[in-house]
């Protein structure tokens, strides 16, 4: 059953006259469950893929289906809507805000869902998530009182606060040490194999790459063909992969 | 709702993450609050004042005078026919029900002698002890003359307290008999100090007899008495000033028949008085006195529908009128200065709030990428605008509030709290918020998530 399928995704960004055209054709299909990396040279166009794939940007062209839905067509409301409810959204940075607990950082998404949660129960789901990433006794800190990895992991929880079937991660480790890294991997291959989230990271380290059961490689803004068999998990139907069409 | 609550917690601790800015950025709101709340509970102090001293002043008072003597063409101006009589007088105090005393008044002119001292007071009224009920007056030594008085035409009178300083000096007058023409009359009362009026006469110069002693005693005069009563023909021959006036001869009134007299046999009016002052129970009834006054005297003076009013009614209502304009000037200046400085602290709302709106934009960033709508947006720094002035209200209408007491208790102003002052600024306040938060939310709200993400 597939989650997500790109139909030749292009992304142009316009600098004045130039035009700098970054995605050139990007067609990719993910399947439920599956957890897969993305890797590429830096400038290769990950974090715009991921951006597109977040429902945070648009593509230039291209189909872009999400659980079936097209996603591509929506208006901005209605992508507000997908980000809130399909997708959690990992950053390198971890984007935490300042001077606001651990807590409260989680619960923050659910000011915007429709479905009504009780303020207790809010904070219930919050406090259970907190507990899952191993911050059962950091709920109250800000993040300038929180370690770097303790702060991603916050953000993971937020990212998981309305039970995403997708979890998309830009650059996860980046900002952290090689041993927190793999506590922050670790908590992503949990969620993949507990709870059967679908998580897609970007990453340069070569070594979680190979952590994931799937690697897909970008290179000059089109998916390049995959190395070393990695690509044994793939449904047949997304074989157009390979074939990227200018 | 609930994500409306929610909306209003969040902005909260918005707020709160930043509280000395948060206060700093209230404090035009505050002032300008406070400036309203205080100027208009002062305000408010001041015009109980101006009204008391209106009513002082007579603004209940109503004066009922005589009509106009016309004849052949030429008009003889106010009170050249008398047609009023105490009987009317009595007829007002007791029949109308919008007015709580009256009295009639006669008024003449005269030296006033005593001992080696003499003195010609500016007013010699003659009335009824009603008299300084009419004009809310009250007295200092001794006690007014009594009904019984007017009826005996006693020669007692009281006396204003210019009159007392320029006759008696410190000796003490009540008691004492002073001649006031040719009579000789005893002083039974002095009045309380009432000061210049609104014209800058002073009040005080006066001297106050039952009307009767002043009519048939003092002045001698018989006035025109037969000239207005309707069915004269005892005085007529007699009286030669008659011909001095006029009017005579005029039919004031139908002249009933003979059969008409003898089932209604009226008793001649013998006496006139110059004017009936009368005080209705409050400014506002002043209107109905005027009207129940005007159809008790159309009745009684037998006036047929197409005949004009042989009296005139007056009242206070353009002094009154005048005073409260002056009032209302002041206060719409205030306004204009409140709703300045609060235009001011809006100004300083919007900016901070355009600032906190570009300090945040990593934050609103973050609220569209886990699922806030630009609505949500809109409303979160909206609603944190409206938070933020409607504290800076809260605080304002307490500090205003604060500034009248310390008013009132330390220069001793009168003031008066203003609910409607209050409901005004809370709404005002959340009316700035909106309308100086509106552009900054609206700003934020248009952001793009990957742009205000990336923003350093
Ligand atoms: N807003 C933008 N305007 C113009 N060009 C942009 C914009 N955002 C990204 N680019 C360009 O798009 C290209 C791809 O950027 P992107 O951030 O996707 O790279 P990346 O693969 O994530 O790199 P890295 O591994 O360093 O994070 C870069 O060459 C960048 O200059
Ligand atoms: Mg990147």
């Amino acid at each position: 059953m597939e989650l997500i399928r790109l139909d030749n995704i292009t992304k142009t960004y316009h600098m004045g006259e130039i035009d700098v055209p970054v995605l050139k054709g990007v067609s990719l299909s993910i399947a439920k469950g599956e957890l897969a990396s993305l890797t590429g040279a830096s400038g290769s166009g990950k974090s715009t893929l991921m951006n597109i794939l977040g429902c945070l940007d648009r593509p230039t062209s291209g189909q872009y289906w999400l659980d079936g839905q097209n996603v591509a067509g929506m208006s901005s409301d209605q992508r507000a809507l997908v980000r809130n409810r399909s997708i959690g959204f990992v950053f390198q940075n971890f984007n935490l805000l300042p001077r606001t607990s651990a807590l409260h950082q989680v619960i923050m998404p659910l000011a915007y869902t429709a479905a009504e949660l009780s303020d207790r129960q809010a904070r219930q789901r919050a406090q259970a998530l907190l507990e899952r990433v191993g911050l059962g006794d950091r709920m109250d800190h800000e993040p300038s009182q929180l370690s770097g990895g303790q702060q991603q992991r916050v953000a993971i929880a937020r990212a998981l606060i309305n039970k995403p079937p997708l979890l998309l991660a830009d650059e996860p480790t980046g900002n952290l040490d090689s041993h927190t890294s793999q506590e922050v991997l670790e908590m992503f291959h949990q969620l993949n194999e507990q709870e059967g989230i679908t998580v897609l990271l970007v990453t340069h380290d070569p070594t979680v790459a190979a952590s994931a059961r799937r690697t897909i490689h970008i290179s000059d803004g089109l998916i390049a063909a995959p190395r070393d068999g990695q690509d044994q998990f793939r449904l047949a139907g997304a074989g157009s992969a390979e074939v990227p069409t200018r | 709702m609930k994500s409306f609550f929610r909306t209003f917690k969040t902005a909260g601790q918005a707020l709160m993450r930043n509280i000395t800015r948060s206060v700093l950025t209230c404090l035009g709101i505050i002032i300008g609050i406070a400036a309203v709340i205080a100027m208009m509970e002062i305000g408010n102090g001041v015009s109980a004042l101006n009204a008391k001293a209106i009513s002082g002043l007579g603004a209940n008072t109503i004066m009922i005078m005589p009509g106009t003597a016309a004849s052949g063409g030429i008009t003889f101006g106010a009170g050249s026919l008398l047609t009023l009589t105490p009987q009317d007088c009595d007829a007002i105090a007791q029949e109308c029900p919008a007015i709580s005393a009256a009295a009639p008044t006669v008024s003449t002119s005269a030296q006033l002698i005593y001992a080696n001292r003499n003195w010609v007071p500016m007013q010699i009224t003659g009335t009824t002890p009603a008299y300084l009920d009419v004009r809310a007056w009250g007295l200092d030594e001794g006690s007014m003359f009594t009904d019984q008085d007017v009826r005996n035409s006693a020669k007692v009178c009281i006396i204003g307290q210019t009159i007392k300083r320029q006759l008696f000096g410190d000796e003490d007058p009540i008691g004492r008999e002073m001649r006031l023409g040719h009579v000789s009359i005893r002083v039974v009362g002095v009045l309380q100090r009432k000061g210049a009026n609104m014209m800058g006469r002073d009040q005080d110069d006066l001297l106050i007899a039952p009307w009767t002693t002043i009519k048939y005693r003092v002045s001698g005069s018989t006035g025109s008495a037969s000239a207005a009563s309707s069915s004269s023909s005892v005085s007529d021959a007699v009286n030669t000033l008659n011909n001095l006036y006029p009017s005579t001869g005029v039919q004031l009134y139908p002249v009933p028949s003979a059969s008409q007299q003898a089932n209604t046999p009226q008793p001649v009016r013998f006496t006139n008085i110059n004017t009936i002052m009368a005080s209705a129970n409050s400014t506002q009834e002043i209107p109905v006195a005027i009207e129940q006054v005007t159809q008790l005297l159309r009745q009684r003076h037998r006036l047929r529908p197409d005949q004009p009013d042989d009296f005139q009614v007056r009242d206070m209502t353009e002094f009154a009128n005048a005073l409260g304009q002056s009032t209302s000037l002041i206060s719409n200046l205030l306004l204009i200065v409140a709703t300045i400085s609060l235009m001011v602290g809006g100004v300083g709302i919007m900016n901070i709030m355009l600032v906190s709106v570009t300090e945040r934009t990593r934050e609103i960033g973050l609220r569209m990428a886990v699922g806030a709508r630009s609505r949500d947006i809109l409303r979160q720094f909206i609603i944190e605008a409206i938070l933020l002035c409607l504290l800076g209200g809260a605080v304002g209408i307490l500090l205003g509030r604060g500034v009248s007491l310390l008013a009132r208790w330390l220069a001793h102003f009168p003031t008066a709290i203003s609910i409607p002052a209050i409901v005004a600024s809370v709404v005002v306040a959340a009316s700035v918020g909106l309308i100086f938060g509106f552009y900054p939310a609206w700003k934020a709200s248009r952001l793009d998530p990957i742009e205000a993400l990336r923003y350093e």
